[in-house]
């Protein structure tokens, strides 16, 4: 349903995103990893039109979207999350959320009657009357995902939604994302915590100063040398085979 | 609903005011409130609930003001028909600054003096041409009419200023219960998010400078019907953009009656300061400045803060 081909884009001297093509089919769930300064966050940007590409071209359910400002392609059913949340601090969580919702309805009252709904979906009903300023970081999080989620998106691109979460907190939000999937929406997400990537994913994107550099199935590409090397430093693939040999044999 | 009933009663008070009071200063002082209010409202619209700070709000007051100035006494235009082209006007006028400051993101400081540059740029036109009256400025000849909008008593200004300030409510209602609204505050909360979330920052930027345009330029209208007088530096100048702004952020910003409490306090204020100094000049001005660094420092919130315990 997404089709980015050669998207490239640098800041000053630095190739920030390189030549990347990346295809997402329907229903899946994709995690994008990396190590840090990668560009996760430059190719979101660059998907969900916070960012124009240099070169490339992206094409999302068959509308090429590659000048569109943010707000057009989140009309045609792709939305991103934050790293960084990003709440209307003043104002409370079920009005957040009504934000997103207004996309799709036009009354007041039919917006904020969606907003709950949402608020259900991702476990924030308790805390609809809240400023959203008051949130603890998890709330944040899912107040995040949750206004996403308002304007009906068929392509979330959710950036770090368990970063900053406790282990507790990380598995709560597991099963949020699953039922998000199962709901039809078809999922992109940048992660550092690995055992989430590994259990959500169907395929893992590995990018590293600004390329692609690796695709595959979670299993494979936690045992891609190329992979092990951009984490860890040149040269450390080679070593850890070695030490593995020399301690077997 | 409780909004809805405040302003009611309010309205309904107000009107009922030349049915009691006979005293020609406390209806002058009580027109003039109303005049700050509807100023503060329009400033209200784009600063408060839209966070643009304008530092220029007079270019869209003068418009008003010269258009009705104009059509009535260079074209013979009847006052009802000038008054709503007037209006329109500073609509205009609004989509114009909007369209030219945010399509190209000016925001903060620089959104603020470029609209400030746009009042002196009018005001400079305003000096020159002829047709505006040039430095002499213009007079609205005297025909106390109701179908010229001039009235014997001061009862029947107070009516006209209140039916644009019952408009200038009807605007904050409604940003306060429509998707507009709800965009509108989303963007001054946060444009990332908004435009993430599918809204049009730039439409509903133009949308609100378009409306509080409007409203202001209702100001202008007034002020000609009111004082017969219009030149370029009452029309243009900065008092009025002070004034503007000032309503809404002494008295609560993006909120229902924040101007209403702040029109009252500085009309009370400069009431006051004029008793104990006389109309000393600039002292007005001093006085301004400093209450709105003490607000700013003290009371981010407005005076509205002092009823609502709530928030950040």
């Amino acid at each position: 349903m997404l089709v980015a081909r050669d998207l490239s884009i640098r800041f000053g001297g630095v190739a920030a995103v390189q030549q990347v093509s990346l295809t997402v089919g329907p229903r899946r769930i994709v995690g994008l990893i990396g190590p840090n300064g990668a560009g996760k966050t430059t190719l979101f940007s660059l998907l969900s039109g916070f960012l124009r590409p240099e070169s490339g071209s992206i094409v999302f359910l068959s509308h090429d979207i590659t000048n569109m400002p943010p707000h057009a392609i989140c009309r045609l059913g792709m939305t991103r999350t934050f790293q960084i949340v990003q709440p209307f601090a003043g104002q409370t969580v079920r009005d957040n959320i009504a934000v997103g919702a207004h996309l799709h309805h036009r009354r007041r009252s039919a917006a904020l009657h969606a907003a709950e709904d949402v608020a259900a979906r991702v476990g924030l009903t308790a805390e609809l009357d809240k400023l959203a300023a008051n949130l603890t970081i998890a709330g944040r999080k899912r107040l995040e995902l949750a206004r996403a989620l308002a304007t009906q998106p068929q392509l979330l691109l959710l950036d770090e939604v368990l970063a900053g979460l406790n282990p507790q907190e990380i598995a709560d939000m597991i099963p949020v994302v699953r039922s998000i999937r199962a709901s039809g929406v078809t999922i992109v997400m940048i992660e550092h915590v690995m055992q989430a990537v590994m259990s959500l994913a169907d395929i893992v994107h590995v990018l590293a100063n600004g390329r692609m550099i690796a695709s595959g199935s979670p299993a494979a590409i936690a045992n891609d040398p190329a992979v092990i090397e951009a984490y860890l430093g040149r040269g450390t693939a080679d070593k850890l085979r070695r030490a593995a040999e020399s301690a077997h044999g | 609903m409780r909004n809805l009933a405040g302003v009611a009663v309010f309205v309904v008070v107000t009107a009922l005011v030349p049915t009691i009071v006979t005293s020609g200063t406390v209806l002058n002082a009580i027109i003039l409130t109303l005049y700050a209010l509807l100023l503060g409202q329009a400033w209200n619209v784009l600063g408060g609930y839209g966070g643009q700070f304008s530092f220029g709000h007079a270019v869209f007051f003068g418009t008003g003001g010269y258009v009705m100035a104009v059509l009535q006494i260079r074209f013979g235009l009847s006052a009802w028909v000038a008054m709503p082209a007037a209006i329109a006007a500073g609509a205009a006028v609004g989509a114009l600054v909007g369209a030219l400051t945010f399509r190209y993101g000016l925001r903060g400081s620089y959104f603020a003096l470029v609209t400030l540059a746009f009042a002196e740029v009018f005001r400079i036109l305003a000096n020159t041409f002829a047709f505006t009256g040039a430095g002499v400025g213009l007079m609205l000849p005297l025909a106390e009419s109701p179908a010229r909008l001039q009235f014997a008593g001061r009862a029947g200004y107070l009516y006209l200023i209140l039916g644009f300030v019952l408009a200038g409510f009807a605007v904050h209602l409604w940003l306060g219960h429509s998707r507009f609204g709800a965009r509108l505050t989303a963007v001054r909360d946060n444009e990332a998010s908004a435009s993430a979330l599918g809204v049009d920052v730039f439409r509903v930027k133009l949308g609100a400078i378009m409306i509080s345009g409007a409203l202001m330029a209702a100001g202008g209208v007034f002020y000609v019907q009111y004082l017969h007088y219009l030149d370029p530096a009452i029309a243009y100048g900065p008092a009025v953009s002070v004034e503007a702004l000032l309503v809404p952020i002494v008295g609560g910003m993006g909120t229902l009656f924040g101007p209403l409490l702040g029109a009252v306090a500085l009309h009370a204020l400069s009431e006051g300061t004029r008793n104990l100094f006389g109309d000393a000049p600039g002292i007005s001005l001093a006085l301004y400045g400093t209450v709105l660094i003490v607000m700013v420092r003290y009371m981010p919130r407005g005076l509205i803060g002092l009823f609502d315990r709530r928030g950040p």
